[in-house]
């Protein structure tokens, strides 16, 4: 198949997490279709798990009809993610990164996703403008060696 | 589709799930129900085996964290086996191994349950 040399998608859905696998398979699509590397696919296919996950936990309680919107573009060996929610603001700052041993002892977890956005993507940022909405942008470049 | 699916199998004093597909913050209550059951029934020597495990989010990490410390506390534990490589990442760039034992096959997790003597002193 001819790889695309760029592409602007997008997929608007509710918040409910079976909906986690539509969005992973709309990632899994458009890398095919620019021609990334299956492992580095899969790498992207988390980080937007988890920052999806976050937003029907956290920004819209888990209240199952709000709306996430995917803006996939790709340009210039440049994939960009940008995931829009209208729900509770979000302060990337007062996340602390995971600390298992705690988490041990109070039989849970926080900030792994959020650490592993960081670590699987070339760039993660936010935006949020309180009561409007908010923006996760993940970016991901592709070069040779992807 | 089916996304996600366990199994369970004894053997010996040793309880194994076997995990399908995809485990992410939709199906991870799934195995947070086999873990439940298992506690239930005093079922505390616990292997999970990734073989036919395609993909974790780090909801499906959180359920092995939610009841590891209470099967500890009753001498047991939960040993991981036979994860794909990339699984494996995931797990390693959370720093999971520090906190879990990980096998390449169900059967050494298995015999690591009786080395430590938990199968002999549950009979």
């Amino acid at each position: 198949m001819k790889t695309k040399n760029n592409i602007d998608k997008k997929l608007k859905i509710q918040s409910r997490t079976e909906n986690l696998s539509v969005i992973r398979e709309f990632i899994q699509s458009a890398a095919e279709e620019v021609g990334m590397k299956p492992g580095v696919t899969e790498d992207v296919m988390l980080a937007v798990d988890e920052a999806c996950t976050n937003i029907m936990k956290h920004a819209y309680k888990s209240y199952p009809d709000g709306e996430i919107l995917l803006k996939l573009k790709y340009s210039d060996h440049k994939l960009t993610i940008i995931i829009v929610d209208y729900g509770n603001s979000f302060h990337p700052e007062n996340v602390p990164d995971p600390d298992l041993q705690k988490y041990y002892r109070q039989h849970r977890v926080g900030g792994l996703g959020m650490y592993l956005m960081k670590t699987l993507m070339d760039e993660v940022s936010y935006n949020s403008v309180p009561g409007k909405y908010n923006e996760v942008y993940l970016t991901k470049y592709l070069n040779n060696s992807h | 589709m089916a996304e996600f699916s366990t199994s369970i199998k004894d053997k010996g004093n040793v309880s194994i799930i076997y995990l399908n597909g995809y485990l992410d913050a939709h199906t991870a209550p799934q195995l947070e129900t086999n873990f439940s059951e298992l506690i239930d029934r005093d079922k505390y020597n616990i292997v999970v085996n990734f073989t036919d495990l395609h993909y974790i989010s780090s909801a499906g990490l959180g359920v092995f964290m939610a009841y590891i410390e209470k099967i500890r506390e009753n001498e047991g534990d939960i040993k991981l086996s036979s994860m794909s490589d990339k699984v494996y990442n995931i797990f390693d760039l959370l720093g999971f191994p520090l906190l879990y034992e990980i096998f390449k096959s169900e059967d050494e997790a298995i015999s690591k349950f009786k080395e430590t003597g938990n199968v002999e002193n549950k009979k």
